[in-house]
């Protein structure tokens, strides 16, 4: 305990020892939270971006805290139900014949410079035999009212703007290019948007409302409705070329990472100091064997056995791990800890040992091991930026685990679908910057920890 | 006079003999350190395809390509006559069962892996399914070695740079301890933790999106330019960001690591005795410091490439450098079996020969084996 207390006090005479601790405690309290929030099902669910967990978002949105920086405002995403919020109103008033007619409003403030990508209405009904109809009317801030939806809904439907064809050719009619001198109308939210008339096309700011008329024809059936807008800016982390929300992915990146990290580095070392070890204290043909392995072990070119076992047989994280782990005991590690093992065992203590018969099994792992642990700590703790990042690596040659949220598939995504080239750099910069604030954590406090447990290091 | 002139004789006498002996000294080692490493590499090899083959993949590449080749033979063969369908298949059927004979596909496994390992060590490593060379084969082995090239440049220059201004900056930096420098360098230090190949995705970001001066990847322009001097200079625009997220990201630590090493030996009693005989100090650093450290440095820097080309596949993939990396990561979204195996195996070979080269470097500048033979 005394050591341990020495050992803190060491500690917190370096600043990088200091920062770098900082960061792993960081890392690891974000993973509790991760955990707590989402739990791992409901990642993997969130992950594969199925329609209903998506509807909200839009295509590669950067996040939303990049207008900050712009002086151009991006629109940011909308998510709204009819009565919850004030800018989205909805009334009832009876029918004499039964039913009810309902009215929803809901009103815009759009002073973008950008189009949105798409406005979509989800409504939900209850009814046993006569559906609801509904009129939707969008009303520019110059005034023209723009007719985009008329028909019946059933129990739930969805309206999406952007892919109503009526719609287009109305709106077509409506700003009437000429098409031999003037390029056509985009698709229905160019149309919506910018006004009428204007070429080049030219935004209509301003306050636009979108009225729903519903009318209902049994006693208590009722309508309800969400609208969503996809902006071009989203949440906190924006989204991807599936709409999937980063968030879930920069999220579990982390507890993710440090499993993998964390659980390699302290195999193997656990695993090759056990074995160097035994080496040492029996010496001979075991000592020798383990050298010959090690050497042999550097020539296998462990990436590429890694890639092997992902392509032909599992591309399992966990596999992995356990590959990568095997891969890594005989190390060069191994070759420095046999070198503090050799002597350890000439001390005297162990000799006293000997003398009074104490059994081998005893002597490596009582009096041997525990006097090399903080020898190795600094090692270990160096090591988990090596594996942390290995888990990327593999995720950018595509042998990522496809259910599996993290931080290298979201760069791995980057890079396929051209991020660099297109400019959305938010999608490769947070996880990279993620990846690289756990790998200097790591790295830092390591350092700090070799130069505390070598005497030799020591002030230099 | 007579003694004077014999003991210089045999002083000279004595001379040739030992550097006799260190030659024969250093030829023997030189074997045995040969002898060792091919032993070394045969067994990488060997595990690498018992990997491969746990799956059956080294098979299945072989059959396919004895199938394919026997369905070109017996269709030139036929392409004249008038042989029915039914005869032609049986023909198929017994040469493919012949030749699976010889090649030793029904022999128990053992055996089969010795013949895969054969087939690997002599670089036979069979057809590519997808992937064809540039000149249109598609053996895999004309396929990597016609890779090969570009990844020796790469490493080559990257490593040799890295290896000459990390020490003599390493030198520079311990001659002034304590200075800002220094103190720069070990506070860097941890960044070196990061992968040279996401450094690549930074200083694309930095030096191709954004500033627009360096192209994205490749290693040529397409088309490329017409003249010698302006092809060299068009690759070498291409390696600088390459070759140089390889160098960052060893940078620091290889100058930190080998800085320590010339302190802690800077701190020897020989050296305060050089400095008390009036050395300069330069002398004193190439004699007395640089000297007994070399060997360390060597094997330290020898770890180290045998990392590096782990990380050199990524830098590859990133930048599209079209080196055995990018081989590779084609040969995954092909899943094109037969290049990934042939790739790893030269990956072996490399690395292989890469330690048997710095195990020479580290003899020829270890005292212990030239003079006294202690190895």
């Amino acid at each position: 305990m005394k050591k341990l207390k020495d050992t803190f006090q060491d500690i917190i005479r370096y600043p990088s020892a200091i920062v770098g601790l900082l960061i792993v405690l960081a890392l690891i309290v974000f993973s509790i939270y991760t955990m707590i929030t989402i739990p791992y099902k409901e990642a993997i669910y969130l992950w594969k971006g199925t329609e209903e967990v998506v509807y909200k978002n839009p295509r590669n949105a950067q996040p939303t805290w990049s207008n900050w920086f712009r002086k151009d405002k991006l629109p940011e995403s909308i998510d709204v139900y009819a009565g919850e919020d004030e800018s989205f109103t909805k009334e009832v008033t009876p029918r004499e014949k039964g039913g009810n007619q309902i009215e929803f409003n809901y009103e815009l403030d759009y002073n973008y410079n950008e189009l949105p990508q798409d406005i979509f209405m989800y409504f939900t009904s209850n009814y046993t035999d006569r559906n609801p109809f509904i009129v939707i009317t969008m009303i520019t801030p110059s005034g023209e009212e723009i007719k985009v939806f008329d028909g019946g809904i059933s129990q739930a439907s969805n309206i999406r703007f952007g892919q109503e064809e009526k719609l287009l050719t109305r709106l077509i009619r409506l700003h009437g290019r000429d098409t031999e001198t003037q390029s056509q109308l985009k698709g229905v939210i160019e149309g919506l948007f910018t006004k009428i008339g204007s070429y080049p096309p030219e935004m209509n700011k301003g306050k636009y409302v979108i009225n729903v008329k519903a009318t209902t024809f049994e006693e208590g059936s009722n309508v309800d409705a969400e609208l969503v807008m996809h902006g071009t800016v989203f949440g906190l982390f924006g989204t991807d070329h599936m709409r999937r929300d980063l968030k879930v992915a920069i999220m579990w990146g982390a507890p993710i990472a440090l499993a993998f990290g964390l659980t390699a580095a302290l195999g193997t070392a656990l695993i090759s100091m056990f074995i160097a070890a035994l080496g040492t204290w029996f010496g001979g043909w075991l000592d020798e064997l383990i050298q010959r392995i090690t050497e042999v072990n550097m020539v296998i070119p462990y990436l590429s056995i890694l890639i092997m076992v992902g392509t032909f047989y599992s591309r399992s994280i966990w596999v992995l791990l356990l590959v990568t782990i095997l891969l890594n005991i005989f190390s060069g590690s191994i070759k420095s800890q046999r070198a503090i093992f050799l002597q350890v065992r000439e001390s005297t203590y162990i000799e006293a040992a000997k003398a009074y018969g104490t059994n081998d099994f005893r002597i490596i792992t009582r009096y041997m091991i525990p006097r090399v642990i903080p020898m190795i700590i600094p090692g270990l703790v160096s090591a988990v930026p090596a594996y942390v990042f290995l888990e990327a690596s593999l995720a950018i040659l595509g042998l990522g685990d496809p259910t599996v949220p993290t931080w290298g598939k979201i760069i791995n995504d980057a890079r396929t679908y051209g991020a660099l080239y297109q400019g959305m750099f938010y999608w490769i910069l947070e996880p990279a910057v993620f990846l690289m604030i756990t790998g200097l954590g790591f790295a830092m406090l390591g350092f700090a920890l070799d130069r505390i447990f070598n005497p030799r290091l020591r002030g230099m | 006079m007579s003694v004077e002139t014999n003991s210089q004789e045999t002083s000279i006498e004595y001379a040739k003999r030992a550097t006799r002996e260190t030659a024969k000294r250093l030829a023997r080692f030189f074997s045995i350190r040969l002898v060792l490493q091919i032993i070394t590499i045969i067994i990488g090899v060997y595990i690498t395809i018992l990997v491969a083959n746990m799956g059956g993949y080294v098979d299945t590449i072989l059959k396919a390509s004895i199938i394919e080749e026997v369905n070109m033979e017996v269709s030139a063969m036929v392409s004249e006559k008038d042989i029915p369908r039914e005869m032609r298949e049986q023909m198929v059927r017994d040469l493919v069962a012949e030749r699976e004979r010889l090649a030793g596909l029904d022999q128990p496994f053992i055996q089969r892996s010795f013949h895969h390992l054969w087939n690997g060590l002599t670089l036979n490593f069979g057809r590519a399914r997808f992937m064809v060379s540039d000149h249109g084969s598609r053996m895999v082995r004309n396929i990597i070695l016609e890779r090969l090239p570009a990844t020796l440049l790469l490493m080559g220059v990257s490593q040799l740079l890295l290896f000459f201004v990390t020490i003599s900056l390493a030198l520079a930096v311990s001659r002034h301890y304590g200075s800002t420098w220094d103190k720069i360098i070990v506070a860097m230090s941890p960044t070196s933790s990061i992968p040279p190949w996401f450094y690549g995705i930074f200083l694309i970001l930095i030096f191709a999106a954004w500033l627009k001066v360096l192209p994205f990847s490749g290693m040529v322009d397409a088309p490329p330019p017409p003249t010698k001097l302006g092809y060299f200079l068009n690759v070498l625009k291409h390696l600088i960001l390459p070759a140089g997220s390889l160098f960052i990201s060893s940078f620091f630590i290889n100058t930190y690591s080998w800085r320590t090493f010339f302190l802690i030996y800077s701190s020897e009693d020989y050296v305060d005795m050089a400095k008390a005989k009036g050395l300069g100090d330069r002398a004193i650093e190439r004699r007395y410091i640089l000297r007994p450290t070399l060997p360390s440095i060597i094997t330290s820097f020898a770890l180290l490439m045998v990392g590096i080309w782990t990380g050199a596949t990524l830098t590859e993939t990133i930048f599209n450098w079209p080196g055995l990396g990018t081989t590779i990561y084609t040969a995954i979204s092909k899943y094109d079996t037969a290049v990934i195996v042939g790739t790893t195996i030269i990956q072996a070979y490399m690395l292989g020969i890469t330690v048997f080269f710095l195990d020479f470097l580290y003899a020829i500048v270890d005292p212990r084996v030239k003079l006294g033979g202690g190895k």
